[in-house]
């Protein structure tokens, strides 16, 4: 397989590049349009909501992982330590704060508005809640919060829906009426909402054809683009309606080809290992990461960072007969707020109903809330499945936490360890020289 | 003869590994990883090559009747001459080396003449070389390079003259000459040694049976090695000029390894220079589960050499000093740079060197015990390699933690600990062939 040195996009991949250029001219211009930005969180984003109201998500993460594999993240963090954020501090918020203070400019250069209203739906990772604290001082901007409890028994009681439910409707509806001075409209969210649900359903179909052999996707590395759309700001638009039809359309070309995945090098040939990831990719090193899993001829069929955005696999879909019950299941079945066991149990489907040789923990410094327990998780994966796990540690966007030579050598000796435990037959040997 | 060789790139040290057909060790190598590694490994190799003709020679030897003490001697003897031949050959060449150095470090240092210094050097250089061969105890190492480098540096101080031969000129001179010397692979023949230092060799044997030594000893030493497969491993092992299926991790060589010195062996731990591994493995040797440090290098080998460093002293001498403790002392810190800050701390404070080191080994082995639970605990048996499984002190350290927390564990250690990436690699070297064949 050759390395071009520009990576190979398909022709999703392009329209999502027009997608989200467009997207930062809309945000750069919105002090002109008169447009409101509202910041908020990909798990358990409002997305629909907020486009009801013509308001305009922006999502720090987002910006975060992309200034990381824009190779903008040090400097950014560099400048928020220099406020007094710790080395401990996650690196997402340390990045979104450096780059504020370095002019907020988005991926296209150009200035991201600073928000109207901060909506916090609380999902799981309690650092979100201190990051928004932190942005309120810094912009003096108003902050709403829904308030998501966590699955600790794996499923949610209505109770539970009836107090999220409650909140979107004392709480988060006024907000967004009185940012963006229009009355909450149901008939034009229910609309947004129909259309999610239709991205939802190939969403999903392009996520499961991962189980067919030879893999047409990779569920981790290109998942990543594969959900961008979804888990952003287009959740609910006709764009993103198209972009996975056409996804859709792309991966099934693959499967009646029997091609592997697309990778920055090219079409994988040999699909050697097939393997569950938990946990985020690491951004800054990003290509590099791939490359030291698809080089190998490893393929990622699933994944559960793929599904931080919504549990459309587990078969929720957004309902657009029920918009705020549905935007309340939606957040409280968000991955990052599930329970341990829960997970284990998702992954362990993942490993069975994937056919994979095992599972690749990713486990960032960042995410004290995620990352609690994943050796746990590996453990029992592996008890339950008998598959082999591997461990490995990285960063998010902090470039210093992530050794490549330390991380090769780990990925190596896995995927080495899981054709030793099939048997699989070496080539034979060379012979090489009398001496 | 068939064979099969392993190569383990260290950041330290380069190790080699031979096999013969039926899978049994017939030599060993070692080199330090210097900066080119194409050299170390040619190096490595050599010297396992070498090794693997003593050990054809000792079994040629077997067949003889030479009398009491006769084969033991002769052995010791062969590999001796060897030894030094090689020394010999290495100092010609920094002879050359430095010849050529002299010159631009005269310009250097205005006003000095180094020819003469050097030569006075070098002459005492040739007069101790025997003696660094006569004991393990009278070599610094086993690498001409620290060898070399002490006797120089002793010799250079003693003759120093700040005008005409200052001492930083004839370091100077060495410190570039040795660079180059250490780059080239001397390749000497043991044959070609048994044949030019028989007389020697054979002295003190009778005629009928100097015949029959010279004769077996030489067939021996000029056996063909026809080599069926190498595999590499090791930090550096990309850089080895093989095959990428030819390649393998060193978790799965360390595992490997570590289940032929030791078939019982289910937790393997290695703490090498710049990384700890935690390993599993099954009845069959295959890695089953491992854990390594990450991102950070403290807890290694590399952290004990920080820590020699700061207290003036010889890696080697670190074990022996903390086993001297009486009372251990608590070391917080688990960063390296910390631990050398609190180490100073607590020197400054009066505490005993034995107790503060007696508290860094410990520093390290919890580190490690940190990976080993991760890894899946330790399981009977439990096999210890690396660099500082030569440390006593850290394996006194490790039997009681282990003994703390997992009940009683049989601890192996082999001697030729260090070789145990190597012989993995040199067993998958086999294996992949065997498995090629019967495919």
């Amino acid at each position: 397989m050759s390395d071009p040195k520009e990576a190979l996009k398909d022709a999703s991949q392009l329209r999502q590049k027009a997608m989200l250029a467009d997207y930062f001219q809309r945000l750069a211009r919105a002090p002109e349009t008169g447009h409101k930005v509202v910041y908020t969180f990909v798990p358990g984003n409002l997305t629909e909501l907020l486009l009801s109201f013509d308001l305009i998500p922006v999502l720090p993460e987002i910006n975060a992982l992309q200034s990381g594999m824009r190779k903008k993240s040090r400097a950014y963090i560099r400048e928020a330590e220099k406020q007094g954020h710790s080395e401990d501090v996650c690196t997402y918020v340390k990045c979104d704060v450096g780059m504020k203070l370095s002019g907020n400019l988005g991926p296209t250069g150009e200035r991201i508005p600073d928000p109207d209203l901060l909506l916090l739906s609380y999902t799981g990772c309690f650092t979100f809640m201190k990051w928004f604290e932190v942005l309120r001082e810094e912009y003096g901007a108003p902050a709403v919060m829904l308030q998501v409890p966590y699955q600790a028994a794996g499923k949610y009681t209505t109770a539970q829906r009836d107090y999220v439910v409650d909140q979107l409707r004392r709480e988060v509806i006024p907000a967004l009426e009185r940012i963006s001075g229009k009355a909450y409209d149901e008939d034009r969210l229910k609309e947004l909402l129909a259309r999610s649900a239709r991205a939802e359903e190939d969403l999903v179909w392009v996520l499961e054809s991962a189980k067919h052999r030879p893999s047409p996707i990779d569920g981790y590395f290109g998942a990543v683009y594969y959900v961008g759309p979804i888990f952003s700001a287009f959740r609910g638009t006709e764009d993103a309606v198209r972009y996975y039809q056409e996804l859709r359309s792309e991966v099934q070309e693959r499967i009646d080809k029997g091609l592997g995945p697309v990778t920055p090098a090219g079409t994988l040939t040999e699909e050697r290992y097939r393997l569950v990831f938990e946990g985020p990719p690491n951004w800054t090193d990003f290509r590099k990461f791939w490359s030291f899993f698809h080089e190998e001829g490893a393929v990622a069929v699933a994944s559960t960072y793929s599904k931080v955005g919504g549990s459309y696999d587990e078969g929720f879909r957004h309902d657009p007969d029920r918009p705020l019950e549905t935007l309340a299941k939606y957040c409280l079945g968000c991955y990052t707020n599930k329970s341990l066991p829960s997970r284990i149990d998702k992954i362990v489907r993942y490993v069975e109903d994937y056919q994979a040789d095992g599972l690749v923990v990713n486990s960032v410094k960042s995410c004290n809330s995620f990352s609690a327990g994943q050796l746990l998780i590996l453990r029992e994966v592996e008890r339950r499945t008998g598959k082999p796990g591997a461990f490995i540690e990285s960063d998010l966007v902090d470039p210093r936490y992530f050794s490549a030579a330390n991380i090769k050598n780990r990925i190596e000796s896995y995927l080495q360890m899981i054709a030793q435990k099939r048997g699989d037959s070496q080539p034979r040997g060379r012979r090489l020289a009398t001496v | 003869m068939k064979a099969f060789i392993g190569i383990d790139l260290g950041s330290t040290t380069t190790k080699a590994v031979i096999l013969d057909e039926e899978g049994e060790v017939l030599g060993k190598g070692l080199t330090n990883s210097r900066s080119n590694y194409d050299v170390a490994c040619a190096i490595a190799k050599g010297e396992a090559l070498a090794d693997a003709r003593f050990t054809l020679c000792a079994k040629a030897l077997r067949g003889l009747d030479l009398g009491t003490d006769q084969h033991g001697r002769l052995l010791a003897e062969l590999e001796r001459i060897f030894r030094l031949a090689q020394h010999r050959e290495q100092l010609a060449l920094l002879r050359k080396e430095l010849a050529a150095e002299v010159p631009a470090l005269e310009r250097l240092f205005p006003g000095s003449a180094l020819a003469s210094p050097v030569e006075q050097i070098l002459a005492r250089m040739e007069e101790l070389a025997p003696s660094l061969f006569e004991s393990e105890e009278k070599r610094r190492s086993d690498f001409f390079r620290d060898n070399a480098a002490s006797q120089f540096a002793a010799e250079a101080e003693r003759i120093a003259d700040p005008q005409r031969h200052p001492y930083e000129a004839l370091l100077g001179a060495f410190d570039k000459a040795i660079l180059k010397v250490e780059n080239v692979v001397v390749e000497l023949r043991v044959a070609d040694v048994i044949e030019s230092h028989a007389a020697e060799l054979l002295e003190g044997l009778g005629e009928n049976q100097r015949d029959a030594a010279r004769k077996v000893l030489a067939e021996a030493a000029s056996a063909r090695f026809d080599v069926r497969n190498e595999v590499g491993t090791g930090y550096g092992r990309a850089r080895l000029p093989f095959h990428k299926a030819q390649i393998r991790s060193e978790i799965l060589c360390h595992g490997l390894g570590a289940h032929r010195m030791f078939p019982r062996t289910r937790t393997v731990l290695d703490i090498g220079g710049q990384d700890t591994k935690a390993i599993q493995v099954d009845a069959q040797g295959i890695v089953t589960s491992f854990q390594m440090n990450d991102r950070c290098a403290a807890g290694c080998g590399r952290y004990l050499g920080y820590i020699a460093d700061e207290m003036n002293l010889g890696v080697h001498e670190l074990g022996p000093l903390a086993q001297r403790s009486k009372r251990h002392v608590k070391i917080n810190s688990t960063c390296t740079v910390f631990a050398g800050a609190e180490l100073r701390e607590r020197l400054t404070l009066g505490q005993k060197r034995e107790d503060i080191l007696a508290g860094l080994h410990r520093a390290i082995i919890l580190r490690a015990m940190s990976l080993l639970a991760r890894s899946g605990g330790v399981e009977e048996e439990f096999t210890f390699t690396g660099g500082v499984a030569n440390n006593q002190a850290a394996v006194a350290a490790l039997r009681k933690l282990v003994e703390e927390n997992y009940g009683q564990r049989t601890i192996n250690i082999s001697p030729n600990s260090i070789y145990t990436g190597a012989l993995g690699a040199a067993l998958f070297a086999r294996r992949d062939v065997l498995a090629g064949a019967s495919a």
